[in-house]
């Protein structure tokens, strides 16, 4: 005992102190599930992408796009991005421009050359696709990822489906179109164009594929009855369509009239127009608002000089005018017609009133269900017919570009576990990053950066794509708008704010750790997490 | 007092760091390195803002100086929470001194290490509003006088919070202490009393006086490093929310910190003897009910009959920082 008077103990450290046994409830380190990743029919990972975008590393934030979906040149371009109406950044200034982002990943990727990875094993087994469209190219992309021979059959010429021959190409240039389909082809995946499979149980038995996914599409124009002259001109959209990827260009004359209100519409309308038609002009039976039109796609074409008869029906088609009849509105919303005729000049009438499907591959499968002209399916993407799969356009969902591309990746790893004699069970989904959980306070004001506009003059008469991309310097910032919501972006705040120094910091990529032996729980890091990645638990005792 | 070099748009300038950041750009406290000068194990409540607010600037002293501090500590919660005998949480040579001499026994060893001719050694003195604003004034006073080369650290959570939550001369107007109950004609505390001490340091004309805020470290950590920057005496008054005394809700310390401010009830600025140099812009402006609400101390003034007039003489208040400080010169701008 060499102490000093009165002094009995020796000198401490506070750490002795375990103020963990404080705690009754303790935070935790959660991943949520962002709002645009949970909006996004292909099922990319958004925030996970735009994560590594934010660092600069285009490359990294490429392959994890691409884990999920192929096609980023293409959907930077065509997706209607319905992940920028869901995104938690809208809430506080704009959306983050994540389509403009993608595209500018997948131009960089094309323009560098990045490469698919070939699968690590073969698994022997052989799938047939049929149809080259977005939902066949992107099964057949997630097959031969899982080690699976992959041969498509394609009736048309060419792959892409409504792709190459319904989507003009101001709005998806076929260069963008040909590089991404070839990526999937340098993959292993046999493309077999103008083939077209009649009778799908005997296509499989005789060249003893193991399985099959189906994505034939629906390119037959639905019909309406409009009496017309010998000499009345009336085309169908898909034709038209289709027309513009072979040499004879469609003849429309210079004054066009396009019935229907569909995104199709709008394409035949903005066409004619770089055809040369002085007048397009869109017939459409109900108001703007009930349009199934894509609104910016209405917006480009009201800029290009389209014009749109809002409740009006077509009811004759003469040789160089056609009458309408106004339409209005009863109680109920739907439009009744009122009696009043007017007549439009008009070279030619293209019906644009949407698609059926061609079934007649079904012919003779057993256990099939069809309903209003569409294949039914189960949550695993198959058929009524064990080891027949179906997706895109010609099964029941919304027909759009990114519900078949998230369709054939389903199916895909459906047809995998089917393969395998297992069910495919898709990791739990995590709980939703809601704008609530977020403190938004962190983050500072920035506007979204807006893609440059063609001219108009040159849209009127060309066929450049209209929708400029961003460069590096505005893509990097548009990817930074991120919130990362429900995802640790290492912002450092957690570990800061504590008052007790219970946070351990892992060091770059490796996020925070809790110190419970001090963690008091009074809960500052989950209320000053920018981005919601901390829950506060009740401890058991 | 945009701190940032580069303007970073997912999170601004306002996180503590940010992993595309490089470690020069982060806050003192992103540093894995930091001294942590207040240690775990610690006694203070839950969520509380006076160990957050030292260790702040603590931390940010050690890094400007080399990690050439001593600190004298005023009796208070801080010195209690911190060292409790044989135990303490601070990692820096610290002595406990009296209630009311802090700031003498500061002077007294800037005065030794000048006689030692320690020039490297930096000396800071520190304490709670009480020991500060009521009980250590005189000492205080002195050391502005003299110019004493030594920067000291008021931890304002507005009370004598250890003794059991009674009046200092920094409780607001209003608010309901142990000794200003919420009863009579003017519950809690009188309006027109009090001291604004970080504008009694300006009139001393020293070399440098700022207020700072828990809600706003960036801000802090400037203001701390640019103290230690200057010879002679500084005065650095920090707003820490004190979750027991003013009946807040644990997890809310940083978010009363940062309402404080976005109200116009407690202005950030800087001044150099004498004179306001900078004014930290209210980015999202508040009424103060939005501050006043979340604290059982003010729950009074939000009954079933609400104190409307009360309410609207502390936006008064408010609007009178606002004015004096243009701390919404952007708005005036745009006018």
């Amino acid at each position: 005992m060499n102490k000093p008077f009165a002094i009995t103990l020796d000198v401490g450290s506070s750490l002795a102190n375990r103020t963990g046994s404080w705690r009754t409830s303790r935070p935790v380190y959660v991943d949520r599930l962002p709002p645009c990743n949970h909006q996004c029919p292909a099922g990319e990972d958004i925030q996970g992408w735009l994560f590594h975008a934010e660092s600069g590393d285009y490359e990294s934030a490429w392959r994890h796009l691409v884990e999920q979906n192929p096609f980023p040149a293409i959907m930077g371009r065509v997706c209607y991005h319905s992940c920028e109406s869901a995104c938690n950044r809208g809430t506080l200034d704009e959306a983050v421009g994540i389509n403009s982002v993608e595209r500018f990943l997948g131009d960089e990727a094309l323009e560098r050359g990045w490469k698919f990875a070939a699968p690590a094993r073969e698994s022997g087994k052989h799938v047939l696709v049929v149809g080259a469209g977005p939902s066949g190219l992107s099964a057949a992309y997630q097959l031969r990822r899982l080690g699976h021979r992959v041969t498509i059959h394609e009736a048309g010429p060419m792959a892409g489906g409504m792709m190459r021959f319904g989507i003009p190409k101001y709005r998806l240039p076929r260069a963008v179109l040909d590089a991404e389909v070839q990526r999937i082809l340098d993959m292993g995946a046999v493309l077999k164009p103008n083939t077209k499979v009649t009778n799908i149980l005997e296509e499989m038995q005789r060249a003893r594929f193991d399985a099959a996914f189906l994505a034939v599409g629906a390119h037959i124009a639905k019909r309406a009855y409009i009496p017309a002259g010998d000499s009345a001109r009336v085309l169908d959209a898909v034709a038209v369509l289709r027309d513009m990827e072979g040499e004879a260009k469609p003849l429309l004359g210079r004054r066009v009239v396009v019935y229907g209100g569909g995104n199709t519409a709008i394409d035949v309308a903005r066409t004619a127009k770089r055809l040369g038609a002085e007048e397009a002009i869109i017939v459409y039976r109900r108001t703007r608002e009930k349009m199934p039109a894509n609104d910016t796609e209405v917006e480009e074409a009201l800029q290009e000089g389209v014009m749109i008869k809002w409740l009006s029906t077509i009811k004759q088609a003469g040789g160089s005018s056609i009458t309408v009849e106004k339409m209005a509105l009863d109680g109920k919303g739907f439009p009744q017609p009122t009696g009043e005729f007017e007549t439009l000049d008009a070279d030619s009438l293209v019906l644009a009133l949407g698609q059926d499907v061609d079934l007649g591959l079904l012919n003779g499968v057993p256990d099939l269900q069809l309903i209003d002209g569409v294949v039914q399916v189960d949550p695993q993407m198959m058929t009524g017919h064990a080891g027949i799969f179906a997706g895109g356009d010609m099964v029941p969902a919304e027909r759009n570009v990114t519900v078949a591309i998230g369709h054939g990746k389903k199916a895909a790893r459906n047809i995998d576990a089917w393969l395998n004699g297992a069910r495919y069970a898709p990791p739990p989904q995590h709980e939703l990053a809601s704008f609530d959980k977020l403190n938004p306070w962190y983050y500072a004001d920035a506007p979204k950066t807006v893609r440059p506009l063609l001219d108009i003059a040159r849209r009127k008469s060309t066929f450049d794509e209209v929708v400029q991309g961003l460069d590096e310097t505005n893509a990097l910032f548009e990817a930074r708008r991120c919130l990362s919501c429900g995802n640790c972006f290492e912002c450092d705040n957690c570990y800061g704010v504590c008052p007790d120094n219970a946070v351990t910091k892992l060091g770059p990529g490796e996020r925070y750790q809790f110190n419970l032996d001090y963690c008091k729980g009074c809960g500052i890091c989950v209320a000053e997490c920018p981005c919601g990645a901390i829950r506060m638990e009740p401890e058991t005792i | 007092m945009e701190m940032q070099p580069i303007k970073f748009y997912q999170t601004g300038t306002f996180t503590v760091g940010n992993r595309l950041l490089g470690e020069d750009q982060r806050a003192v406290q992103a540093n894995m390195q930091r001294t942590n000068s207040l240690n775990s194990g610690h006694r203070a409540c839950q969520g509380c803002g006076e160990a957050l607010g030292a260790r702040y600037a603590i931390d940010a002293a050690m890094r400007a100086s080399k990690n050439q501090v001593i600190a004298a500590n005023a009796t208070g919660c801080l010195e209690v929470f911190s060292t409790p005998y044989p135990e303490t949480s601070w990692q820096i040579p610290w002595i406990h001194s009296l209630f009311g001499n802090t700031a003498a026994v500061a002077a007294g060893i800037a005065a030794a290490m000048k006689v030692k001719g320690r020039t490297d050694v930096r000396v800071i003195a520190q304490g709670g509003d009480g020991g500060t604003t009521d009980i250590g004034f005189g000492c205080l006073s002195g050391m502005f006088e003299r110019n004493d080369d030594v920067l000291y650290i008021c931890y304002d959570n507005e009370g004598y919070m250890n003794t059991g939550v009674q009046r200092s001369s920094a409780t607001p107007p209003a608010a309901r202490t142990a000794t200003t109950m919420a009863v009579g004609d003017h519950p809690g505390n009188a309006f027109g009393q009090g001291k604004n001490l970080p504008q009694i340091a300006m009139a001393h004309n020293i070399p440098y006086v700022a207020t700072a805020s828990v809600a706003y470290l960036r801000d802090l950590e400037y203001k701390v490093t640019k103290a230690m920057s200057v010879r002679g005496a500084r005065y650095i008054h920090i707003f820490v929310p004190c979750p027991l005394g003013w009946g807040a809700a644990s997890q809310d310390t940083i978010k009363l910190a940062r309402l404080v401010v976005e109200s116009g009830l407690f202005p950030l600025f800087e001044a150099e003897h004498g004179e306001v140099t900078g004014v930290y812009k209210i980015r999202k402006p508040v009424p103060v009910e939005e501050y006043l609400k979340p604290q059982r101390r003010f729950a009074h003034l939000f009954g079933k009959q609400p104190a409307t007039e009360t309410i609207a003489r502390l936006q008064a208040g408010a609007d009178r920082n606002i004015r004096k400080f243009a701390l919404l010169a952007e708005a005036v701008a745009h006018e």
